[in-house]
């Protein structure tokens, strides 16, 4: 099979392969650097790469100057409840669909396809209405409810192409073994489906976490999760890259390891199992 | 698998999921499109009264529409573009065998996780910064005149901005095709004769085309709705030249409170993205059955 | 007790119907084996009587009670699966406890029944390991061993042994018949291999597209095959069946002989051909011959037969074991 690949080459890629790569990671890095300055270093000119004086001031000022506490909450709250609620409606469905198919069956899960098409302009208006009267704008329950819905579409799909890898045969024996429904689903059904769900979790709580149109549009400073708080930096008066850079590189970095870890599950859920 | 009882099982099952997802997408959008009918503005409240067609005809005739269709049109092309070719290109590199791959990889696919809000407001200040910016200092070590991108290039700010974000995902999942092929029809292709310009164009991309075209449906399907991006850098200006539907519709909706007119422009937008969904769903659905 | 039985028992899957109305008796401690070929509804029968499938109309009683009803768990069937069905994130003795703690049984109870039948099934050494790190014909062992410990009116398997190799195939397959005779239970054993059927039933169930084409023990489908289709099937290598002119001089549309039942010879005889194929197995010798004027016959030689391909022999076919079938395949 593998032929032996001349050190030659291998080192031509090695060169390529690091120099691409960081020129691609450099707007992460250079951000990850610049928290780490003060203000007045963050726009020198010529720009200090590594020689600078390192602090740690821009992270205490984010926090103390805007409670940046509250909107990391209110992203962990946002994007946690809604994937969770989420796991909940889609695991009994995704099981219905991928153990006791219909001739509907498949219609279902194509239907639930195209909402995620939907354009969210297409149901902005109504929804923001809505929300305005019903007192949602502006609350964590409202974002939850909304990102949800958002992402139902693909948890379910998800948890479909897992669990259609279990073999029913497996199911059968169990009900042969005398399980109820119940006892079927928590005794041989989860245990065996659990990384499937611990992906669908992890990318759902990377979607929700990055989600920037509901979040900017239905929330302002009580239930802002940290897409809509950081989008506060781009009006004139918060040019401080130093501190946009701090609060940056902590909304980033948690969601930069899970997705690290699920870089697989993410080709299939993005891609509705299409490409594996 | 089947019995009566395992089947009234699982339909009550789906019945929270089917349901759920059928108000969420039925309710606001007969709402769209009855507001698309009115003549109905935030601002004037109680003052709404049937508008027929005509919010649709004085959103389709504005002069903005036809700037944000095509600038929709542009921003979308060009990152597909982009992210097509760079994606094959990235995906053919990270399947080659060189020293900390892995690495590279994490480095590579790290722009898909960054929130939309922070990517464009890093690049807005801190690359494209006329003054600051890394780029003005490049330019300047080069001799040459800075730009000041977003006032400047506005739609082609956004695009690299948009396609930085989705060059990740393009990569991601070329290389997950690309090392789905099998080495042995590769080998099979070597011993016939075939040089590497053309197995890459005979083997590999014929097996690529697949995955190709599902990159190219599902980011038009994000790619049609970008919008933080185009909020936090350019606010869809200077002038329209960089807003798109999805920002026109915002624009009127929340910024100038006409309800009426959003809404039109809502159904467009729809319609838009279903001319691609229609596409994307007969691809996904093929698979299905597979 | 495990005594089965089907009345009027049909099955559609939507708007093809797959096993039409039949009726069959299963006595207490019989092994029934279900054969015929591919796609004939052998798996759709067991899963009725496993209570996997609704039947579409008829009655399944098990013990003279009405089981069509019920659910799987409630009927006291076990069943062995073609892929075994293991459950893969549970050791052998979990596998092997799952359905008695699903019983409610008490820990020791189960230990001590999980310990034994893993004995009976030289498993003892292998009750921690996942399924994943068994060889086939011990995964095998342990889906018989969950089959076993709940002590059931009925094991169904489902072609058990099509996984395994040839010679494992024949070793499972004594196991499985050691295992009836010891414990007396009730088995329905599916298989499209007749050898199986042949080596292991009290009585075969010959299904042929969802009918009952014949019942009856292993001999008796040999020696009177009812029709045309369990002729062709029971009996290895296959019965010749011969139609044209050699037929109608015996008054039959298609008539039989099976190749144990030919008498080759070198020198004289009433049919003669020229040899195509000849296998030595050493104990037997298969000579397939094109007979002039009747096609081609494959017979069977005891012991060594010395012939080359391409010599031409006789053959004598024993008339008093001559079968004839009329013109709609009935034996006559
Ligand atoms: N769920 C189903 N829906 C529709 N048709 C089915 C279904 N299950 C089985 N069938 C059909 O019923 C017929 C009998 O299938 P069954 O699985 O019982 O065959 P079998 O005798 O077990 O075959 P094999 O020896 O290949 O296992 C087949 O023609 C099959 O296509
Ligand atoms: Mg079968």
């Amino acid at each position: 099979m593998a032929r032996a690949i001349t050190t030659r080459r291998k080192v031509t890629f090695t060169i390529i392969g690091w120099l691409v790569g960081f020129v691609i990671f450099f707007p992460i890095l250079w951000t990850i650097l610049t928290s780490f300055k003060t203000e007045g270093e963050a726009i020198a000119s010529p720009p200090h790469f590594l020689f600078f004086d390192w602090t740690l001031q821009s992270y205490f000022d984010v926090q103390s100057r805007s409670n940046y506490f509250k909107h990391v909450m209110n992203s962990v709250v946002i994007s946690f409840g809604s994937t969770l609620i989420g796991l909940a409606i889609a695991i009994p469905a995704a099981w219905a669909m991928a153990f006791s198919p219909t001739k509907r069956t498949k219609d279902v899960l194509m239907w639930m396809l195209s909402t995620k098409m939907l354009p969210p302009v297409g149901v902005l208006v109504p929804i923001y209405l809505l929300f305005r009267d019903w007192g949602l704008l502006d609350t964590r329950l409202g974002l939850v409810i909304v990102l949800t819905m958002i992402n139902l579409p693909i948890i379910v799909w998800m948890l479909y192409t897992y669990f259609k890898e279990i073999p029913g045969e497996i199911l059968e024996a169990s009900r042969m073994d005398g399980a109820s429904l119940a006892k079927e689903i928590i005794y041989v059904l989860t245990p065996m489906a659990v990384p499937g769900i611990a992906s669908t979790l992890l990318l759902n709580i990377i979607l929700a976490w990055n989600e920037a149109f509901w979040t900017l549009n239905l929330s302002a400073a009580n239930a802002a999760p940290l897409t809509a708080f950081i989008a506060s930096y781009s009006s004139p008066e918060g040019l401080f890259w130093a501190k946009l850079s701090a609060a940056s590189t902590l909304a980033i970095a948690p969601i930069l390891i899970l997705g690290w870890f699920s870089q697989r599950q993410l080709v299939r859920g993005l891609t509705f199992g299409a490409v594996k | 698998m089947a019995t009566l009882r395992t089947r009234s099982a699982a339909r009550l099952m789906m019945t929270p999921a089917v349901l759920t997802l059928f108000v969420w997408m039925i309710v606001p959008l007969a709402m769209t499109l009855y507001f698309s009918l009115l003549r109905y503005n935030l601002l004037m409240p109680g003052m709404e009264e049937w508008a027929g067609t005509l919010n649709y005809r004085y959103f389709l005739t504005d002069p903005a529409f036809g700037a944000a269709l095509v600038n929709t049109l542009l921003l979308v092309g060009g990152v597909l573009l982009i992210t097509i070719v760079g994606g094959t290109l990235l995906a053919l590199l990270l399947d080659q065998p060189f020293f900390g791959q892995g690495i590279v990889r994490l480095l590579v696919i790290a722009p898909f996780f960054v929130m939309p809000t922070v990517s464009a407001l890093v690049w807005k200040n801190m690359l494209m910064h006329p003054v600051y910016g890394i780029f003005a200092w490049i330019a300047r070590l080069f001799g040459l005149q800075p730009v000041d991108w977003l006032a400047n290039l506005p739609l082609f700010s956004v695009t690299m901005i948009v396609a930085w974000q989705w060059l990740p995902f393009a990569t991601l999942i070329l290389l997950t095709a690309l090392q789905s092929l099998d080495e042995e029809q590769k080998e099979a292709a070597e011993m016939d004769g075939a040089g590497p310009i053309s197995r890459f164009i005979y083997i590999v991309l014929p097996h690529l085309a697949r995955a190709m075209t599902v990159v190219v449906l599902i980011e038009t399907i994000f790619l049609l709705s970008v919008f933080a991006e185009i909020l936090v850098t350019t606010n869809g200006g200077p002038g329209y030249e960089s807003t798109n539907i999805t920002y026109l519709v915002y624009a009127q909706a929340l910024l100038q409170f006409d309800v009426g007119g959003a809404s039109a422009g809502g159904i467009v937008a729809v319609i838009l993205a279903n001319i691609v969904a229609i596409f994307l769903i007969r691809l996904i659905g093929k698979n299905l059955e597979a | 007790m495990g005594s089965i039985t089907l009345e009027k028992v049909s099955k559609s899957f939507g708007t093809t119907n797959v096993i039409p109305e039949i009726d069959l008796e299963i006595a207490d401690g019989e092994f029934v084996v279900f054969v015929g070929p591919s796609g004939c509804g052998k798996s759709t029968l067991l899963r009725i009587i496993a209570g996997l499938e609704d039947v579409t109309s008829g009655t399944i009683r098990i013990d003279g009670t009405d089981a069509t009803h019920e659910a799987p768990a409630k009927r006291g069937l076990s069943m062995v699966f073609q892929s075994y069905a293991l459950y893969p994130h549970m050791s052998v003795y979990g596998n092997i406890a799952f359905p008695l703690k699903m019983a409610g049984e008490d820990k020791s109870a189960i230990d001590d029944k999980v310990r034994s039948a893993a004995r009976v099934l030289n498993l003892t050494d292998y009750l921690d390991r996942k399924p994943r790190q068994l060889s086939g014909g011990q995964r095998q062992r342990v889906a018989i061993g969950r089959a076993i410990v709940r002590q059931p009116k009925a094991f169904l398997f489902d072609e058990p042994l099509s996984n395994l190799d040839a010679a494992l195939r024949v070793n499972m397959r004594l196991e499985i018949s050691e295992l009836h005779h010891q414990l007396k239970t009730t088995m329905i054993y599916v298989t499209h291999d007749q050898v199986e059927a042949m080596t292991m039933a009290d009585k075969i169930v010959v299904l042929n597209a969802g009918r009952i084409e014949q019942v009856g023990s292993p001999l008796e489908l040999y020696r009177n095959p009812k029709n045309l289709f369990v002729a062709g099937f029971i009996g290895s290598p296959k019965m010749n069946l011969i139609d044209g002119a050699a037929a109608a001089r015996e008054k039959a549309a298609t008539i039989g002989v099976r190749p144990e039942h030919i008498v080759l010879s070198k020198t004289e005889g009433p049919w003669q051909g020229k040899v195509t194929v000849v296998e030595h197995l050493g104990a037997d010798t298969f000579v397939h011959v094109d007979v002039d004027g009747v096609g081609s016959v494959t017979a069977r030689a005891p012991g060594e037969f010395p012939v080359k391909h391409g010599e031409r022999v006789f053959l004598t076919p024993e008339a008093e074991k001559l079968y004839r079938f009329a013109e709609n395949g009935e034996a006559l």
